[in-house]
């Protein structure tokens, strides 16, 4: 589904990344953790476009797309969250949402300026899409609200659900469950499911070890740019290199 | 739904006052103002097009409405060119223009855009100046003609009130519709965060030239009309001050807000006529007016008349409920 091939970043003299590889299979839930500083948001930006690697590159099933740019890759189906949630504050919920759904629609400035009957019947259809998808994450009933005013863990939701309306393959969450509290995260494991179970591929970074114990299938450990270990949640556990990353050697 | 059909009344409303309000005013003043609050409402529209929705800022926009007025009034007097092909003309090529050196100053963000804006806005200005043979340089160009339809020669200021009210009012009506569509959304997404923007498949890049390009347009129309209803155009109308001034217009208006536009546009027309009297103060009173409303509304005269209309109508409410019990 998705891999990375020799990911290298250099950030001035600094390696954040070094010569990381690793794939995806689709419908499977991966995470990506490891501590502070282990590269992996700078990770995720490489594979959404918004940085370009000093070497490596990455593919999207068979396609090449090192050096595509982000608004290209929505349209290809790979989709991100973001971890200090990036939400267009003055908009509604709902427009939030319609946002998701720019590659799903097409007309354009003139269509849209003079309203053309054709825009008119896709504007239709783009809100009832936008309605479905928060309904799917439970959002409906501060569909009118700004963004803005939303309390932080439905914030998170409401990323989630834009997310979803670029109808994307595969969606990347950069810490998904930060801030949110216990009850919350729960609910976002249920949703991570709900999302894969309609054949969605999911890679997240988390800290919350209980969350990617739960829901991952396979987890890749990153630790000072380079990967460290990669494998089944128990496999991961067990690893010797891991737990020494974690809790310091001996 | 109801939202869009509320925006609809709104919309209409407000036609029918500015078309209607001609029938109401005795003597020629008030009309002739009211033409300048007309074509200056229809540059406020078209910065707000690109400040208020897409985020991007413009201190050179007066440069856009010289270029637009300096093409008409070349067009004009210097070669047998009708004025209506000329207006058509000036929007194009300050577009074509605009499309251009879009491309890499809407790269920069923030006060770096505000700098390569400001640096167009100054060198268009010294290109009027300079360019005595073209332009007529300092002394300006006279003897532009009228725009006709026809019989009907608007070279009076109630014709001139219909001639820029009626197109000032259809590029309202496009730019609301506008707001409320795909493209409005995605533009106020770039605005929000256009990192976001871009991940949702918003491809900023081209939608910020495409908005950049619509506004000099509608500024170069604005920029015609001045010119063939004036008659006469010098280079001091088009300089930084007045790019300044546009922006004014739509920060103490509201910025986003089309109705803001048109607010903003008429009170800084109206404001010299109203400071007169207070001599050199005039700029101490402007400038507070801009530093209190700033303060105190944030979203601009618009914001802070719905924030109002809002209380008022929770006390009516709330009236009729202690009414009741």
């Amino acid at each position: 589904m998705l891999s990375v091939e020799g990911i290298t970043q250099i950030f001035g003299g600094l390696t954040a990344l070094e010569d990381v590889s690793f794939s995806v299979t689709p419908r499977s839930i991966t995470g990506i953790i490891g501590p502070n500083g282990a590269g992996k948001t700078t990770l995720f930006n490489i594979v959404t476009g918004l940085y370009t690697q000093t070497e490596g590159k990455v593919y999207l099933g068979e396609k090449n797309i090192s050096f595509f740019a982000p608004e290209t890759l929505a349209g290809l189906g790979l989709v991100r969250t973001f971890q200090n949630v990036e939400l267009f504050g003055q908009m509604s919920v709902l427009e939030n949402v319609m946002v998701g759904l720019h590659t799903k629609s097409k007309s354009g400035i003139f269509s849209c300026a003079f309203k053309l009957p054709g825009q008119i019947r896709e504007e239709k259809t783009v809100r009832e899409k936008a309605y479905r998808w928060l309904e799917f994450t439970g959002l409906v009933d501060e569909a009118d609200i700004a963004a803005c005013n939303l309390p932080f863990g439905k914030g998170r939701l409401l990323e989630i659900s834009r997310a979803m309306a670029v109808e994307p393959q595969i969606i990347l969450m950069d810490e998904p469950a930060a801030g949110l509290n216990s009850r919350e995260t729960a609910g976002l494991a249920e949703l991570i499911r709900k999302i894969q179970d309609l054949g969605i591929t999911i890679v997240l970074v988390e800290h919350d070890m209980e969350l990617v114990m739960d829901v991952c299938e396979s987890i890749v450990v990153l630790n000072l740019g380079k990967k460290l270990a990669h494998g089944t949640p128990r496999e991961i556990q067990e690893d010797k290199a891991v737990i020494a990353a974690y809790l310091g050697e001996d | 739904m109801i939202k869009e059909k509320r925006q609809i009344l709104i919309f209409t409303l407000f036609a029918l006052i500015v078309l209607l309000a001609p029938l109401f005013l005795k003597g020629s003043y008030f009309l002739n103002v009211l033409v300048f609050i007309g074509i200056n409402t229809l540059l406020a529209v078209a910065l707000n097009l690109l400040l208020g929705y897409a985020g991007q800022i413009s201190l050179g926009h007066a440069a856009f409405f010289g270029l637009g007025a300096y093409v008409s009034g070349i067009l004009t007097t210097r070669f047998p060119v009708d004025p209506w092909m000329a207006l058509l003309a000036a929007a194009l090529c300050a577009a074509l223009l605009a499309f251009v050196i879009g491309f890499p100053i809407l790269k920069l963000k923030g006060h770096y855009l505000a700098m390569a804006t400001l640096g167009f806005g100054i060198i268009m200005y010294i290109f009027f100046n300079e360019t005595v043979d073209l332009t007529g340089g300092p002394s300006g160009l006279s003897g532009i003609p009228n725009l006709r339809l026809g019989q009907l020669i608007f070279d009076n200021d109630r014709n001139n009130y219909y001639l820029v009210w009626v197109i000032t009012l259809g590029v309202m009506l496009l730019s609301i519709n506008l707001s409320q569509s795909r493209i409005g959304r995605a533009l106020r997404a770039i605005n929000d965060s256009e990192v976001a923007a871009r991940v949702m498949g918003v491809n900023a890049r081209i939608l910020k030239v495409q908005i950049f390009t619509i506004s000099a347009f509608v500024s170069a129309i604005a920029g015609s009309l001045y010119a063939h209803t004036m008659t006469f155009i010098s280079p001091t109308s088009f300089g930084f001050n007045f790019s300044v001034e546009l922006l004014t217009m739509i920060i103490i208006g509201g910025l986003g807000s089309m109705y803001g536009s048109f607010l903003g546009a008429a009170i800084l027309t109206m404001l010299p006529e109203f400071l007169r009297v207070f001599r050199d103060f005039d700029i101490v009173i402007y400038g507070l007016m801009l530093i209190l409303i700033t303060m105190f509304m944030p979203k601009g005269l618009i914001g802070g008349l719905e924030a109002l209309f809002k209380i008022v109508i929770n006390k009516i409410k709330g009236g009729a409920q202690n009414v009741k019990r």
